[in-house]
């Protein structure tokens, strides 16, 4: 018999709530210049909550609580622990940009927390109630981090079109949960999951129900036609939180389509079949198309994030109704984001620290890097070259599980869908070798060696390192990854 | 198997790359360091190709030897496979020779802007994935091997290239990448129907269950990979650009090594594992591979440079390898695997010799020659050679990889239209007309006469030390080659049976479905006598 409260369970989020009370408390008691202690604060909350998900990792019983709704199994651990680990690299990355850029940086921390708690949350939810509040407890501090450089009007219009849209997506997405508690009479996704196996789960209102909550996450992982807040929100947030957007708060929106999908709606591929096929295709395609006509490197990274996204909606347009393809459709999916979370945040890390020597993001500013700081170059060019996945740098293995899930599933529509994700691999190639064009083949814009050498902070070389370690390490032996993302498949 | 034997090939693929690594941990001013280390790393990694020579059994050249067996990524149930058969054998040697020799020739020939450290540890990534693919047994193991060929060779390109590098580099990685997308998506179908196995040698074992009409169209996504590596016509466009823009080493690498990791990757994967789907393909493949020929010599009458001469001759020459690769028969495919060999030496001394007239001359434009054997006779003569060689001249290496192959056409595998083979076979042979008319032509316009009034004054110097050193080995081989062809025949004949077993019949079944009668005439005794 369970007990009520399964503490060993919650110790990860009872961590990091907390935690981010005593960072609100002790960044009232803290002078203006030594704030840089709070983000400490921050950063020892995250590795500490990381603690019992390993040991809950170790011992290994999956785990319910709550009739149901909040389980803690493979899945929600391996998710837990992606979260915790970019939520780390993000306050890796942001301790000088805050202190320099002279920002808040305890209400900073505070919120970076509060939504790091929503994302754990979600990874466990099975239940529509749960993920409800678990995604508006990661976005409410997500939509005020967006705007965070309050003084530029950019970040502004960032922070209010995220806002905007992600609360329209909400409602859409409420409604059309309310549609399917309508039906089914239970919020908890496996007895929605057993009701919609039954006739009932043929009813046109269900179809609606599930067409809406699959376009409210849409909007979430921003995927096209439901993309258009993400290129201005990327630009306009500070580039730390840029980066946890972009991989934290996508990643959660595609756990809970995963919760979703693979239990709750499972029997309805008719409908999330057809539907998630136009979306994978569109999104790779307008994603990619619009990138390549970038000129401003965070605003480029934000397109390829869309495309990026549009390969892990791959596979759910392919799991088709077989559990072996479904089993390898997901674990392709968790895969996927496990190695783009690495790369993606690495890119970021990446620009931050090339920022600090050239002084820009324009890619232009990027000229003759490789002559004048060739680490930063060839580092770069390492992260730009895994997004395009090209081995033996980690996005090969990524891509390999995309294909892979398509040719299992071997029907018609998965081919093709395949030959649209080859020939998009090919676009996007352009447009990350054009960033490694720049650094390496361009001279140098005037004037850049007369700029002193700038330093990397060991914070940012501590962020840089560990998704460089974990970029090529995937890369050259996959087999770890791999492991996990297969025991983490929620379809058995 | 003692230690070393399990050892030598993941050594011979590694030491490169450690190399490579070690570069990168000497400053950028020590430049004798940085050399000095890149010769012995290449120089190790020869002598373990020496070793490997040494302990390869001749008699069973057809058998995987050397053969390392690990688990890799169990998840996918790919395996860390490496072997070498008589197939693989010379080729991992020009591999591991050409880049020993590449470092060799740049000891004081770096193209700007310079940096050594740089351009020696690519090199060395570039010889990694080289080494690894003509070893690797699994197809996942061979995917990466070939794709990690393509950074380093872009970055080569992009950064110590001429003036129009930039639009090269992208233009050969863009053209790569479409094809090993697509050639991926083929290795995962044969994964599914071929029973859950990356592992080639099981592949080629069980392949032959697969529907003949899934066979197509897998054969068909290989296809693209194999041929834009190669390249075939109509993929070739991205050759004379990278070629023309490449800095001698980095020209001389994707000439000599790098576009036979393509026709490798047809005689290896796509023609065994698929035999059905080989044989729907093969005559648009012959057919695809004389137009290449035809197409690449009219392409060298109309060139002014003497690089992208040169290179659209490898896409002619290309054209004869997979002409033999196309007839499917033993003896069409040895004559394949020769002239990747022969070609290998030779366009890479080509173009070692284009960097060098180059160099002295400022301008690779064929007008503005002239008089090279006044100016330099060492250097007009290596040229006259090499060109001798380059067309098929009986004695030298080259005749052994065209001659057969034309000849191979005239009687291809039961079941391919011999008709059609015997009219391939007179346009390949006009090819090598045509052949010798460019080749000569440029050899006259280059070497013959009086220098140019603009270099009359200028004092050319004639080959230097680390030019003989880097250059020898290649003439030695064109010439053993070309007198002893059995040395070559006699190793990759057993492998190569192998392959035309696993052939054997496809194409008549395919055939006999279609309804017409197999003419198979006897056996072409040359092949027989070549390797004896």
């Amino acid at each position: 018999m369970t007990p009520l409260l399964d503490y060993h369970a919650l110790a990860p989020e009872l961590i990091l709530t907390v935690g981010l009370c005593l960072v609100l408390v002790v960044d009232l008691f803290v002078a203006e210049d030594r704030k840089v202690l709070v983000t400490n604060l921050a950063g020892l909350t995250v590795l500490a909550s990381l603690v019992p998900v390993l040991t809950l990792a170790v011992d290994g019983a999956d785990r319910a609580m709550f009739g149901g709704a909040y389980a803690v199994d493979n899945f929600a651990l391996l998710l837990k622990g992606l979260f915790l680990v970019t939520g780390y690299v993000t306050l890796l990355m942001s301790v000088n940009y805050l202190d320099e850029g002279d920002y808040y940086e305890g209400e900073f921390s505070f919120l970076l927390l509060s939504s790091l708690l929503g994302m754990t949350v979600m990874a466990s939810a099975r239940d529509i109630l749960s993920i409800f509040v678990a995604l508006e407890l990661l976005s409410i501090p997500a939509y005020l981090l967006a705007g965070w450089r309050k003084r530029d009007l950019r970040s502004n219009e960032a922070s209010l079109k995220y806002y905007l849209l992600g609360v329209l997506a909400s409602g859409v997405m409420l409604y059309g949960m309310s549609l399917i508690f309508g039906v089914v009479g239970s919020t908890n996704l496996y007895e929605i999951g057993e009701v919609l196996n039954s006739s009932f789960g043929r009813l046109p209102l269900v179809t609606v129900g599930i067409f809406l909550v699959i376009v409210g996450f849409a909007f979430k992982v921003s995927a096209v036609p439901f993309h258009s807040w993400a290129p201005d929100t990327y630009q306009g947030a500070p580039t730390p939180v840029t980066a946890f957007l972009s991989v934290a708060s996508k990643a959660a929106g595609f756990v809970a389509l995963m919760q979703l999908v693979f239990i709750g709606f499972l029997g309805r591929d008719d409908v999330w079949g057809p539907l998630f096929w136009a979306l994978a295709a569109l999104t790779m395609t307008v994603g990619n198309l619009i990138a390549l006509r970038q000129t401003n490197i965070v605003r480029m990274l934000a397109y390829s994030s869309i495309a990026q996204a549009g390969y892990i909606l791959v596979p759910f347009a392919v799991a088709g109704d077989s559990r072996e393809a479904l089993a390898t459709a997901q674990s392709a999916s968790i895969t996927y984001l496990a190695i783009y979370a690495a790369m993606n945040l690495g890119a970021f890390a990446m620009v931050i620290a090339i920022a600090r020597r050239t002084g820009s993001g324009e890619l232009s500013s990027y000229g003759g890097l490789f002559k004048y700081s060739p680490a930063l170059a060839v580092i770069m060019s390492a992260f730009m070259f895994s997004l395009a996945g090209i081995p033996p740098l980690g996005g090969w293995f990524a891509k390999f599980m995309i294909f892979r899930a398509v040719i299992e599933a071997g029907t018609a529509s998965a081919v093709v869908l395949g030959v649209i994700a080859a020939v998009n691999s090919v676009i996007a190639l352009f447009y990350y070798a054009n960033v490694a064009r720049e650094m390496w083949f361009s001279p140098s814009p005037e004037g850049v060696d007369d700029r002193s050498r700038v330093r990397v902070p060991a914070a940012l070389s501590a962020a840089v390192v560990i998704t460089l370690v974990l970029t090529l390490g995937v890369g050259v032996y996959p087999n770890a990854i791999a492991r996990l993302g297969d025991m983490a498949v929620l379809v058995r | 198997m003692n230690g070393f034997e399990s050892w030598a090939l993941t050594l011979a693929v590694f030491l490169p790359l450690l190399g490579a690594a070690l570069i990168l941990l000497i400053p950028k001013e020590s430049e004798t360091a940085v050399k000095t280390v890149a010769f012995l790393t290449a120089g190790i990694t020869s002598l373990v190709g020496l070793w490997i020579l040494t302990a390869f059994d001749f008699k069973s050249s057809g058998r995987l030897q050397l053969d390392v067996n690990v688990p890799w990524i169990d998840v996918i149930n790919s395996r860390y496979h490496i072997a070498l058969d008589g197939i693989s054998l010379p080729l991992l040697l020009l591999s591991m020779v050409i880049t020993l020799l590449c470092v060799i020739y740049s000891w004081d020939h770096f193209p700007e802007p310079h940096n050594p450290k740089a351009f020696l540890a690519l090199l060395l990534v570039l010889a990694t994935g080289m080494n690894g693919t003509f070893v690797a047994q699994d197809l996942i193991l061979f995917f990466v091997f070939f794709e990690l060929v393509l950074l380093p060779m872009y970055f080569m390109i992009g950064v110590w290239g001429g003036p129009n590098r930039q639009y090269a580099a992208i233009k050969f990685f863009l053209f790569t990448l479409f094809g090993s997308a697509l050639m991926i998506l083929g290795f995962l179908a044969l994964y599914f129907l071929g029973d859950n196995t990356f592992d080639i040698p099981e592949l080629i074992a069980n392949g032959s269950t697969i529907a003949r009409g899934t066979q197509i169209l897998i054969f068909g996504g290989l296809f693209m990979g194999f041929a834009i590596k190669v390249p075939m016509f109509p993929f070739h466009t991205w050759l004379p650009d990278a070629h023309t823009e490449a800095p001698t080493v980095g020209s001389v690498v994707l000439a000599a090594v790098m576009l036979k990791l393509g026709t490798y990757g047809f005689v290896r994967i796509a023609l065994p594992i698929l035999p059905e789907g080989a044989a729907a393909w093969a005559p648009w493949i012959g057919g695809l591979a004389v137009i290449g020929i035809i197409y690449g010599a009219l392409g060298c009458l109309a060139q002014r440079d003497l690089k992208r001469l040169i290179a659209f001759s490898s896409v002619a020459h290309m054209g004869f390898v997979m002409l033999g690769i196309a007839t499917l028969t033993d003896y069409g495919i040895n004559a394949a695997v020769f002239g990747m060999v022969s070609h290998g030496l030779i366009t890479g001394m080509l173009f070692f010799l284009a960097g060098s007239i180059q160099e002295r001359f400022g301008t690779r434009e064929i007008a503005r020659l002239g008089g090279l054997l006044v100016q330099a006779p060492r250097l007009g003569w290596i040229l006259g050679f090499c060109a001798m060689a380059s067309l098929g001249l009986p004695g030298l290496a080259g005749f052994w990889g065209e001659f057969p192959a034309i000849l191979s056409a005239y009687n291809p595998a039961g079941g391919l239209p011999v008709g059609l083979f015997r009219g391939f076979m007179v346009v390949a042979s006009i090819g090598t007309v045509l052949a010798a008319g460019y080749l000569l032509w440029m050899y006259q316009r280059t070497a013959f006469g009086t220098p140019k009034e603009e270099f009359e004054a200028k004092h050319i110097h004639d080959v230097h030390g680390p030019e003989w050193v880097a250059w020898a080995p290649l003439l030695v081989g064109i010439v053993a080659f070309g007198v002893f062809p059995g040395l070559l025949f006699n190793i990759t004949d057993g492998a190569v049976q192998g392959i035309a077993k696993s052939l054997d019949g496809s194409a008549e079944t395919a055939d006999a479905r279609s309804g017409a009668t197999p003419v198979r005439e006897e056996k072409l005794p040359l092949a027989e006598e070549a390797a004896h």
